[in-house]
């Protein structure tokens, strides 16, 4: 296999780095670093991958990584005293300050790692919600929420007889914080709001939600499943008291994920599940618990996965989270007017300011349903989502039955926008409409 | 999967056969598959163990309505014991074309409410001895949803 960054790069300045031009990313050289986009289709075609939101593709550094550990160290961890136990212990270790570092988490065992995001709020909806939640407590959810951040929080009211209040948002995707300052005069005990929704791409004033929410009393968690892979995140400044994510939509492996909580939350907070490792002593009818983020972690982990998610962690760093969200903004604003201009009968939504969204664009031809849409893009080779991508409830909203959607990451490039806007062509042929 | 789209598939989708609202219908069902936004509403006319008139109404998927388009005129005017019967295999075969997994519950949505439709209509009764295999298969709680 070939690599495009030799290893002397690194030895030099970060500015021989060539996936980074001017200030800029340069997509078509990291597209190098991702082997599945050398693929081509049962029909010949290069795979034009437009469903990051869905699940991100992965760089030979990740992969590499996770290689390494299967064939070279593969040991449990916290638990060998042999040589590769250790370095196992090491890796995933190493992982956790990575992904912490990540987001600007001020202390690295503040970070318990979970599979995913949805694990990560279901540990803080049964752990914090089950202690903190009573009966007409109020939590307070958006519109736009995914499936993950409400469903928990249903079942959480549900047994505990409380409330779910919800912001609403304006027809073209936008929170109404003006509502969000009503609901809070009932004074909820938690917020919780997505960072960036996964279905309109619109990314929400966090810092200003959270302080809106701190002082009406109530906590905040934060879904950041579709922001730490496209803009930088930074827990302190935003104020955030939980905020949960996946791994796999930040270039990492399925089966990884955090949840970063302020350590005297996560002290405060009784185990989610519990048996190995989550321990400091088990006696036959009484245990005590280990130290965070230990505490929260039990059984042998994803260790692999995790150790991966370190790698991709310090693989969007060095690109620079800050030129990463440029990139995308870049391709919003080429791509929006791109598409509206070739196809002017096609409904986009979400906000039409890029300054305000993330790379996701939602869309539907007209007479033509979002399966059948992405049936024969696939034939081109050109992957999207289609169906209510687990925000039924924002569809019902926006009275959808379904979107199509596509959406970017570091290695998108203008050809595939140029791609998208040719496969909607052959859409409407095939369709003739 | 090239040949999913055929001009026969899209000439139903664009032109469907017995769409439209039933007069004098005394069964119906509506289906739906939530997760593709898919959903018909069935309608039959029962008459002398027969099925003397459908027709369906609903929007989706290229798949899911020449699919109803297709089995509507499949059973029109058939007994209710052979409209019982349809098997997924005979739907399939009725569209001729090559589905994908992902789109199985596309394709069979229409018989999935024509089962329940059927099924609703023998229960009531209880008088009609319809054949209870639809019945049994009805009875799955996956259709019929209508979030």
């Amino acid at each position: 296999m070939t690599l495009t960054t030799e290893p002397e790069a690194t030895s030099t300045t970060a500015t021989a780095d060539p996936r980074i031009r001017d200030g800029r990313l340069v997509p078509e050289v990291i597209r190098a670093e991702f082997p599945i986009l050398w693929t081509t289709n049962a029909h010949g075609r290069p795979l034009v991958y437009l469903d990051s939101a869905s699940s991100s593709q992965k760089p030979l550094a990740v992969i590499e990584t996770m290689d390494t550990y299967y064939r070279e160290y593969n040991a449990n961890v916290h638990r060998g005293i042999y040589e590769i136990g250790e370095r196992a212990t090491a890796a995933y270790e190493a992982a956790r300050t990575s992904v912490a570092r990540f987001i600007n988490a001020p202390d690295r065992h503040e970070i318990v790692f979970t599979r995913n995001a949805t694990e990560a709020i279901n540990l803080v909806a049964y752990s914090w919600g089950r202690r903190n939640i009573g009966a007409g407590d109020v939590i307070v959810l958006t519109e736009m929420e995914h499936h993950a951040n409400l469903v928990p929080w249903q079942l959480l009211v549900q047994e505990k007889d409380g409330d779910l209040e919800f912001i609403p948002i304006t027809d073209d995707g936008v929170l109404r914080l003006d509502v969000f300052e009503v609901l809070l005069r009932l004074k909820p005990k938690l917020v919780a709001f997505t960072h960036v929704s996964n279905t309109l791409g619109t990314i929400n004033p966090v810092a200003e939600m959270t302080r809106l929410a701190h002082e009406a009393g109530a906590l905040v968690l934060i879904d950041g499943a579709q922001a730490v892979p496209h803009v930088p995140v930074d827990v302190q400044a935003i104020e955030a008291d939980f905020y949960v994510f996946s791994g796999h939509k930040m270039l990492a492996p399925t089966g990884s994920g955090a949840l970063w909580a302020r350590r005297e939350l996560l002290e405060s907070m009784p185990p989610f599940l519990a048996g190995g490792e989550m321990i400091r002593e088990v006696h036959l009818r009484r245990s005590e618990w280990n130290d965070i983020p230990w505490k929260f972690e039990a059984g042998t982990p994803d260790i692999a996965a995790e150790i991966g998610m370190g790698a991709a962690a310090e693989y969007l760093m060095t690109l620079g989270m800050g030129r990463v969200r440029e990139h995308e903004r870049e391709l919003l604003d080429y791509a929006l007017p791109a598409i509206a201009a070739a196809h002017p009968e096609v409904a986009l939504y979400g906000p039409m300011d890029p300054a305000i969204r993330g790379g996701v664009i939602p869309f539907n031809i007209p007479g033509i349903h979002p399966h059948d849409v992405a049936q024969v893009l696939d034939r081109s080779g050109i992957a999207v989502r289609a169906g209510h991508h687990c925000t039924m409830p924002l569809h019902e909203r926006l009275d959808l039955p379904a979107t199509a959607r596509a959406s970017f990451n570091v290695y998108t490039t203008r050809a595939d926008i140029d791609a998208l806007i040719t496969g909607i062509a052959e859409v409407k042929r095939v369709f003739g409409v | 999967m090239d040949d999913l789209y055929r001009d026969y598939i899209l000439e139903h989708y664009r032109r469907p056969h017995n769409f439209g609202v039933l007069e004098h219908a005394n069964a119906s069902h509506e289906g739906a598959n939530p997760l593709c936004g898919d959903r018909i509403t069935l309608q039959l006319r029962l008459a002398d163990g027969k099925i003397a008139g459908v027709g369906f109404t609903g929007r989706g998927c290229a798949i899911s309505q020449a699919s109803a388009s297709l089995l509507t005129d499949e059973i029109k005017g058939k007994p209710v014991v052979d409209a019982a019967s349809l098997t997924s295999k005979d739907v399939l075969d009725l569209l001729g074309i090559d589905i994908s997994p992902a789109r199985l519950k596309c394709a069979l949505l229409s018989l999935e409410t024509l089962q329940h439709a059927l099924a609703d209509a023998a229960r009531p009764a209880a008088t009609t001895a319809t054949s209870t295999p639809a019945d049994a298969a009805a009875t799955t709680p996956a259709a019929g949803r209508t979030t």
